[in-house]
């Protein structure tokens, strides 16, 4: 007994480094498994507050670009607003979504993983798995929520996987990742028989119940067949730029519950 | 005041969180490049040390950073990691009489501290990055990401090294 405490004693900086690092280890597979990251510190308090004092401040040398990007996007919408007034054939039902301003006070994309925190919480209604999105494109979904701060899953992070299609067409794949270049993202699993052209615009796909059918994510840049021939792998230039992005919108569709109930039960039939 | 080793090592922590997640996190230089200056703790830190209460700095170090990036852990390890292997570096750059009293960074040469610092950095960017990926198909963006950003933080910490130069004990 003796000689296993002066064993111990003797080696107590080996072990002490080989108990913090089997504690890190556990931390960071767990967050490189979990599906549920709840580590995620960003969102709490205190650092959520220094960010946000932090954003606060450097959000003063960004007002002029942020207020013509606004401008263009009221210009944009106020272009539907006059085309819904002619268009209208007179059914008065409850829109499906619901649409929150948010803003970003802590943006990454350099990493293989990137996580996105935003200003709106459980407070203003956001929860997980909501769509995010920019005035040029999409952004990605909601991870985790706190009172007041919200993480984003971005859609550049390699555990991302959203429904996308090529715009017009209806062949769908999924929007991925690589970890490569933070402006091209990949979609996979188009099928062969789809006619694909460089320059064509991707869309976010109906088979998602997060994302509304039809908002632009970016345009084909390259493709080719996978190994085994049967489908396309598509590089896809993103319209936003990832790196400055400030004001974001999410997207609360109100029949999501319903849709999952239903699949669900369905499947438990099988 | 500054003369106090646990004053000035506090006060050194704190700026050096503060920098590396305010400033340096978010640089973004050339699209990844977040050069990682808290090695720079490393390098200042006393030579003489209670070894228990360092490795839990180094650790409590990249705790706080990880706590300001979401990346859960990571700083946290390379940081122990460094601190762990700080003297077989020391050993290797600076010779096996650097455990004696006399020993000041003072009559150490330019070279050798330099080549101290860029053993840091290196070994605290093969261990980030390699679990920041963590995964072999991967290794070449993992060698890209180490190179480049290891050539940006070794300027960098040598130029703030230079610009804090102080009174070595």
């Amino acid at each position: 007994m003796q000689r296993i405490i002066n064993f111990i004693l003797n080696y107590r900086n080996a072990f002490l480094y080989g108990l913090l690092l089997v504690f890190c280890l556990a931390m960071t597979i767990r967050s490189h498994s979990y599906h549920q990251s709840k580590f995620f510190n960003s969102s709490k308090l205190l650092t959520g507050s220094i960010l946000s004092t932090k954003s606060a401040v450097s959000d003063y040398f960004r007002l002029k670009e942020e207020n013509q990007q606004l401008a263009q996007e009221n210009e944009r919408l106020r272009l539907l607003l006059f085309n819904a007034k002619n268009n209208t054939v007179g059914i008065n039902s409850e829109p499906i979504y619901e649409v929150i301003h948010a803003r970003i006070i802590k943006n990454m994309f350099s990493s293989p993983r990137n996580y996105i925190t935003i200003n709106k919480g459980l407070k203003d209604g956001v929860q997980q798995d909501m769509g995010v999105i920019t005035p040029s494109g999409i952004l990605g979904i909601v991870e985790n929520t706190s009172n007041n701060y919200a993480t984003v899953q971005s859609i550049l992070n390699t555990r991302s996987n959203i429904n996308a299609k090529i715009k017009n067409t209806d062949y769908f794949g999924s929007l991925k990742w690589d970890a490569e270049d933070y402006d091209v993202v990949q979609l996979v699993d188009i099928p062969r028989s789809a006619t694909v052209t460089v320059g064509d615009t991707i869309s976010t796909g109906a088979m998602s119940s997060i994302f509304p059918e039809d908002i632009p994510i970016g345009v084909i840049k390259k493709y080719d067949l996978n190994q085994n021939q049967s489908s396309y792998n598509i590089q896809v230039d993103l319209f936003n730029d990832m790196a400055n992005v400030k004001n974001v919108y999410i997207i609360k569709n109100r029949d999501k519950e319903e849709i999952l109930e239903l699949q669900k039960s369905t499947e438990n039939v099988e | 005041m500054l003369s106090n080793p646990i004053f000035l090592n506090g006060l050194r922590f704190a700026l050096l969180v503060l920098a590396q997640v305010m400033i340096f996190n978010r640089l973004n230089f050339m699209g990844f490049i977040n050069p990682m200056i808290y090695v720079l703790f490393f390098y200042w830190y006393p030579i003489r040390t209670n070894r228990p209460l360092f490795l839990f700095l180094g650790f409590l170090m990249g705790f706080v950073i990880d706590m300001f990036s979401d990346t859960m852990a990571l700083h946290a390890m390379s940081g122990l990691t460094l601190a762990f292997a700080r003297p077989v570096v020391m050993r290797f750059c600076f010779g096996a009489n650097y455990e004696f009293q006399g020993f000041t960074f003072k009559n150490t040469t330019r070279i050798q501290r330099i080549t101290f610092l860029l053993l840091l950095i290196l070994l605290q960017h093969i261990v980030f990055f390699t679990f920041e990926i963590l995964s072999f198909s991967h290794i070449l963006l993992i060698l890209k990401k180490i190179l480049f950003t290891g050539i940006v933080t070794l300027l960098l910490c040598v130029l703030l090294s230079s610009l804090f130069a102080r009174e070595y004990d």
